[in-house]
């Protein structure tokens, strides 16, 4: 029998992982936590105030009422954006040129950085200049996403499900594209409706792909700010304050790093539990079946 | 219920995928499709599914222009070579989903479904979803998903390559049962000759998109028209030699010789290819008119209770199929013995011009 060589090579195997989480997560992590529990005047005159700021930040109503809105928003968006992006998927052309143009058509939107998304519809709602505001007031309806707290949440939410349905889209088709054929063919001959089809061969087929589609969106439309901020920048009043433009506001304007620093803390346990309850569900609902 | 094919091409691209077929179908028959891969198996079975419309040609059922009816509107089934079954839903509603779509009654669909489950033996799992089943019960579900409605074509595309050979020889028994007592046509691909043999029923063999014969099974094994459906219908292909015939003996490559027997005495004086299959050539003469030929051993091929010895001598190759485990060394010197009276001979255009007379009475 071989004798085993035992050496610590395999140390600098795992090293680089280990100083790039190190350096990319959990030190700037500490760095938050090491924040939180302290009272900041200046780099010199510091002081340790415990789970004071974690309190504050728990009772304070604007960030309870900035949380209520963050849900609203995400599962608003997630609600129009799976189905919608579902939908897309598969009206999209399978083969051909059309596949390639679909494609690429689709894509468009998602090469858009946020701030510039912001900027287009900022622009583009607006009733002297833009497309869409000028033919709201066209056909008479009063619009003005600066003032009216309803229409400063559609166009939010118009904005975002323009940006991100065509993420949904394309993962649905990569999913749809990936069905063989004869599933198809089978159902035909079945007799099967476009229904029955869809409910029963392509709806399964796609759960996988839905489940990360799902994930992603709620992640990212949670920790939403470029785009409200260039658009509204929180107004009018706070109606679309959303939980991380909260957090900026105390951070950089008010310059409070303690209770921000709780604030983000508490954030990114939401984010996270949110994350972990949908997951596991979605995993027992699988397993169940 | 009957169905025909008149003077059928399909031609996709330029390319001719199915080249002029003439078929016509019985109610109650079990019909093989013979042939290799691309050979137009799957093709065929599309255009009688209605599946694709042929490029030229005719499709009658009962006598009935069906040609250009899409595939909802006939009457059909068909299984697959891939399991193919709805991943959401039981063995249950997976057998019923073609009867629920003709809107039948609970108690007829709850009817018909245990009875096809019986039948198939996948009773005890109705309850379960077709990926916690094995492979062959996932195909057993599908056929029976097949099986259920009063379908008057099933078409069978390789259903049972992707499972292993114990499971093949059952479903492949149980399957030819299940026919016996229906009054459908049923249509079955398969690359295996042997498949061919043991399902029986009518065998229709085809080579690059042309139908080369159609006729009960073993009639087309012991009779076929011409040499490639000599080598196609036989495992391992029959072996071929090409020889030349006088007007008293045959000479093969100009080295062997045998006196003319009464059997190929039919034979006018030419060039033939004569066949010979695998396990006609033997280790010992069975007969005084076998030929005795000096060969070299290629390879042994030992599987389980029989032996593929493949040997060659300076002109042609044989392949010997021999039930039993012989080993031999590679580049042995050894003897085999040539049956002359169990032999095929084609003429130069590779149709048959003679068979083995025992051949010829069955």
């Amino acid at each position: 029998m071989q004798t085993k060589v035992e050496n610590n090579k395999a140390w600098f195997l795992v090293m680089p992982v280990f100083l790039i989480v190190a350096f990319s997560a959990i030190i700037p992590l500490m760095t938050v936590v090491n924040y939180s529990v302290q009272d900041i005047f200046d780099p010199y005159t510091r002081y340790f105030v415990g789970t004071e700021w974690f309190k504050q930040v728990m009772l304070d109503s604007r960030l309870h009422e900035a949380l209520l809105r963050q849900f609203i928003y995400s599962f608003t968006i997630l609600a129009i954006e799976v189905p919608l992006g579902i939908c897309v998927a598969l009206m999209m052309p399978t083969k051909g040129r059309g596949a390639s143009l679909a494609l690429i058509l689709v894509a468009i939107p998602l090469l858009i950085p946020w701030n510039v998304v912001g900027t287009i519809w900022q622009i583009f709602g607006r009733a002297d200049i833009g497309l869409f505001g000028a033919f709201m007031a066209e056909i008479g309806v009063d619009y003005n996403y600066a003032s009216n707290t309803t229409d400063a949440w559609l166009t939010v939410i118009l904005m975002d499900v323009w940006h991100w349905t065509p993420l949904v889209a394309l993962l649905c088709y990569s999913g749809l594209r990936a069905i063989p054929e004869v599933y198809y063919q089978a159902a035909r001959i079945d007799q099967a409706s476009r229904w029955a089809v869809f409910r029963h061969i392509q709806l399964p087929k796609l759960t996988n792909v839905l489940i990360i589609g799902v994930l992603l969106r709620f992640m990212d439309s949670f920790m939403i700010y470029t785009e409200p901020f260039v658009l509204t920048g929180g107004g009018p009043g706070s109606s679309t304050t959303f939980l991380s433009q909260s957090l900026v506001q105390q951070a950089i304007g008010q310059f409070d790093i303690g209770p921000a620093a709780a604030f983000s803390l508490v954030y990114f346990l939401i984010i996270l539990l949110v994350c972990w309850v949908f997951y596991t569900t979605i995993m027992n609902m699988q397993k169940d079946k | 219920m009957s169905l025909t094919l008149q003077n059928v091409s399909r031609v996709v691209d330029g390319e001719t995928w199915i080249n002029e077929v003439n078929l016509s179908l019985e109610p109650g028959s079990f019909n093989v499709l013979l042939g290799r891969t691309l050979s137009g198996k799957t093709t065929l079975m599309r255009l009688m599914a209605g599946l694709d419309r042929p490029s030229k040609g005719k499709i009658l059922m009962n006598g009935v222009d069906v040609t250009g009816v899409p595939v909802r509107d006939r009457n059909i089934s068909m299984v697959y070579q891939q399991f193919i079954n709805y991943p959401n839903l039981t063995v249950y509603e997976n057998i019923a989903s073609p009867l629920r779509l003709a809107k039948m009654s609970d108690s007829e669909i709850d009817r018909r479904v245990r009875e096809t489950a019986e039948m198939l033996r996948i009773d005890p799992f109705l309850d379960r979803l077709p990926l916690q089943l094995s492979g062959g019960q996932q195909q057993r579900t599908a056929m029976a998903r097949a099986l259920v409605k009063d379908s008057q074509i099933i078409l069978f595309d390789e259903p049972l390559v992707n499972l292993d050979y114990k499971l093949r020889e059952e479903l492949r028994q149980e399957l030819r049962a299940l026919f016996k007592a229906r009054n459908c046509i049923a249509v079955y691909a398969t690359t295996e000759p042997n498949e061919a043999l043991a399902l029986g029923g009518n065998t229709a063999v085809l080579h690059e998109g042309r139908l080369l014969q159609m006729g009960p099974t073993s009639q087309v094994y012991h009779q076929p028209k011409d040499i490639i459906t000599a080598e196609m219908f036989s495992e391992p292909p029959i072996n071929v030699v090409p020889g030349h015939v006088s007007n008293d003996e045959v000479t093969f490559d100009d080295t062997v010789h045998f006196r003319l027997n009464n059997d190929l005495r039919s034979l006018s004086p030419g060039n033939y290819q004569f066949g010979v299959r695998a396990s006609h050539i033997g280790l010992v003469p069975h007969s005084d008119d076998d030929l005795e030929l000096p060969v070299r051993v290629d390879l042994a091929e030992i599987s389980g209770s029989e032996t593929f010895l493949h040997v060659h001598n300076p002109h042609f190759d044989l392949v010997l199929h021999l039930s039993g485990v012989h080993e031999y060394q590679v580049d042995q010197n050894i003897k085999v013995y040539f049956p002359t009276h169990k032999l095929y001979a084609f003429d130069a255009q590779g149709q048959m011009v003679h068979s083995p007379a025992r051949m010829r009475e069955q």
